[in-house]
């Protein structure tokens, strides 16, 4: 109990540990210690990321099922890769790509509104089937536009997303998620997952959280959308159908449902394991959709659910409690 | 006018398929409050168990269809038994993601044994009849009517027989009616069994009608007729076949005008508007439960 000279107490800890992250991940690639491969893998591992602890804000603290995160990621792919390959081909990259994912981000945001506006009414099922028609909708939608190549899809895309800048947006997706889940408004949204009435009759304004849940969440996914593009340089709406949801699906409910922490871990296994799996070829995806049915029969909540690591919380939430002796005597 | 008639036929044709799967989403619905997406996925492999049977023995329609009838009745009995029923009282988003794991699952088993679509040998010698200038083949005849007929097979069966009565008693009050002596697991296998066979048999129509059957067809068909149901209402059994003809009609006349590219969107679109003016279909009545 050294106080104030204890520096893993320091506030500015979580600061300085994040950006050297960022430092090392700029710096590592031009060493020459990480491959084209292990590279590839980091930055998939931090996009599934985003995409999970996004989704997971729908699926675990709100408690809704959403299947449409996929067409989000994909408006967000889309958006990013026209600004780089059709509108702004010659713009220097440090300062075009930021705003291409920004902007890809802000589409998929805007469309998560009409999605968000559904949610007011409609709740389980019900809501699934939104989902899911939006998911079609944008896919074959999509499909129809000859300007982004139609289903062949957008071709020579530049690779912009390195490591530093995939865990540059990992970190900013989940500082954000983290502060929105352990505010009021987060509150407000895990009490709609327990139960809608009674939030609602405690004061939550559940229109505004379930809003906010929604369009947080499809900003994150069509930053993740750009940030695939602009990994892979090619992109078709065929990437973006319901085995992609159901990938980002399996990383929440294996990593545990309104977690952070189970966030990171599913994202980190699915990925790993999906690249181990390459072999199987199309048998690899029977391998997902069967551990996900497995999960559901025997850990519903996934490994996490509803815990997390104290490092990842607020500091507010992690104070231990205090000793007897130390409690103020009653009167 | 005459285009318009022959449009018609086609719509009536492609809709009685429909409606037949769009009955095995709405029964298991309306009896468990469950959206069983792996359906889709059971109508697909009605279409695969039939190209197997003709495989191994050359046998006529009408054996292949009750073969395959068969067939797909007890994987839909296995599928509730080993992945549904554990969860019956678990949150109802584990029942949904359960389904659409098993959808994935049976999709791409059958995707990893039979990587390309296939065509589907001639089951029937295909007649093509003129009426007034109208064409009708006597597949077209054939589809249309074993349809209608296993509708009201059917609905004979819910409304007139103490089984309907059963499952309906079950769709209302699970807890009650197991009170009351009705055995309800068994009854939900019973309609499991019946909604699988209806989609085994409107997968081998389908394979007959469009003669390619590919892997892809639980999603590419199977979730139209998921559309249908919830357009018609989902749980009603009558409001299904309504959603199928309506839907059936939609897509063919889309066709008729757009490039078929369109097909999806205008069908995803058509839910998604009906969804937000009819949030419980045409013809389903609004729940009082809590979600």
């Amino acid at each position: 109990m050294s106080g104030m000279n204890d520096w893993t107490k320091s506030r500015y800890l979580p600061s300085v540990v994040l950006f050297a992250g960022l430092i090392v991940t700029a710096i590592l690639p031009a060493t020459g210690l990480l491959n084209d491969y292990l590279q590839f893998v980091l930055v998939s591992v931090a996009i599934n990321a985003i995409l999970c602890v996004s989704l997971n804000l729908v699926n675990g603290w709100m408690g809704e099922f959403s299947v449409g995160h996929a067409g989000f990621m994909a408006l967000g792919a889309y958006a990013s890769a026209i600004l780089t390959v059709k509108l702004f081909p010659a713009a220097p990259d440090i300062l075009l790509f930021p705003i291409a994912v920004l902007i890809g981000g802000c589409v998929a945001g805007l469309a998560g509104i009409p999605v968000g506006i559904l949610s007011f009414k409609t709740r389980g099922d019900y809501l699934a089937i939104i989902t899911l028609a939006f998911l079609m909708i944008v896919k074959s939608g999509l499909e129809n536009i000859p300007y982004t190549g139609g289903p062949r899809g957008l071709l020579g895309i530049p690779r912009l997303t390195t490591v530093a800048w995939a865990y540059f947006w990992c970190v900013v997706a989940f500082w954000v998620i983290r502060n929105l889940v352990y505010s009021k408004y987060g509150r407000g949204i895990a009490a709609i997952r327990e139960d809608e009435i009674a939030a609602e009759a405690m004061g939550v304004n559940t229109r505004t959280a379930k809003l906010v849940a929604f369009v947080t969440s499809s900003f994150f996914a069509g930053v993740a959308g750009a940030l695939f593009a602009h990994q892979l340089q090619f992109i078709n709406p065929s990437s973006f159908d319901i085995l992609k949801s159901t990938e980002i699906l399996v990383m929440v409910y294996l990593g545990g449902v309104a977690s952070l922490g189970g966030s990171l871990l599913g994202a980190g296994v699915v990925t790993i394991l999906t690249q181990c799996l390459q072999p199987l070829g199309t048998w690899r995806m029977v391998v997902l959709p069967a551990l996900l049915v497995l999960l559901m029969l025997f850990r519903p909540a996934g490994i996490m659910g509803y815990r997390d690591w104290n490092w990842l919380k607020p500091r507010i939430f992690t104070k231990p409690r205090l000793e007897k002796s130390k409690q103020a005597p009653l009167q | 006018m005459k285009y318009l008639a022959q449009q018609a036929i086609n719509a009536l044709q492609l809709g009685s398929i429909y409606a037949l799967i769009a009955l095995g989403y709405s029964m298991v619905y309306g009896v468990l409050t469950m959206i069983n997406f792996a359906h889709g996925d059971v109508f697909m492999l009605g279409a695969f168990f039939c190209l197997l049977l003709i495989a191994i023995v050359p046998v006529p329609f009408w054996v292949a269809l009750i073969v395959v009838m068969g067939a797909t009745a007890i994987l839909g009995t296995l599928i509730e038994r080993f992945a549904y029923r554990p969860l019956r009282d678990a949150p109802r988003v584990s029942a949904i993601i359960t389904a659409l794991g098993c959808g994935l699952v049976i999709q791409n088993t059958t995707l990893g044994i039979s990587p390309y679509a296939r065509p589907m040998p001639h089951l029937l010698d295909n007649v093509t009849y003129q009426f007034g200038g109208l064409t009708v083949t006597t597949l077209q005849i054939i589809i249309i009517g074993v349809s209608v007929g296993l509708m009201m097979v059917l609905d004979f069966l819910i409304r007139k027989t103490s089984f309907g009565m059963a499952m309906r008693a079950v769709a209302s009050d699970r807890a009650t009616v197991s009170l009351l002596g009705v055995p309800a697991n068994e009854i939900i296998a019973i309609t499991f069994a019946i909604g699988a066979s209806l989609g085994g048999a409107a997968g081998l129509l389908y394979g007959m009608a469009y003669p390619v059957v590919s892997a892809g067809m639980g999603i590419t068909v199977g979730w139209k007729a998921f559309v249908a149901a919830v357009i018609g209402g989902i749980g009603n059994m009558r409001g299904a076949v309504l959603g199928a003809f309506i839907l059936g009609a939609v897509e063919v006349m889309t066709v008729a005008v757009l490039p078929s590219t369109y097909r999806d969107l205008i069908s995803y679109s058509l839910l998604l508007l009906i969804l937000v003016f009819k949030p419980h279909g045409l013809l389903g009545k609004p729940t009082l439960h809590k979600a």
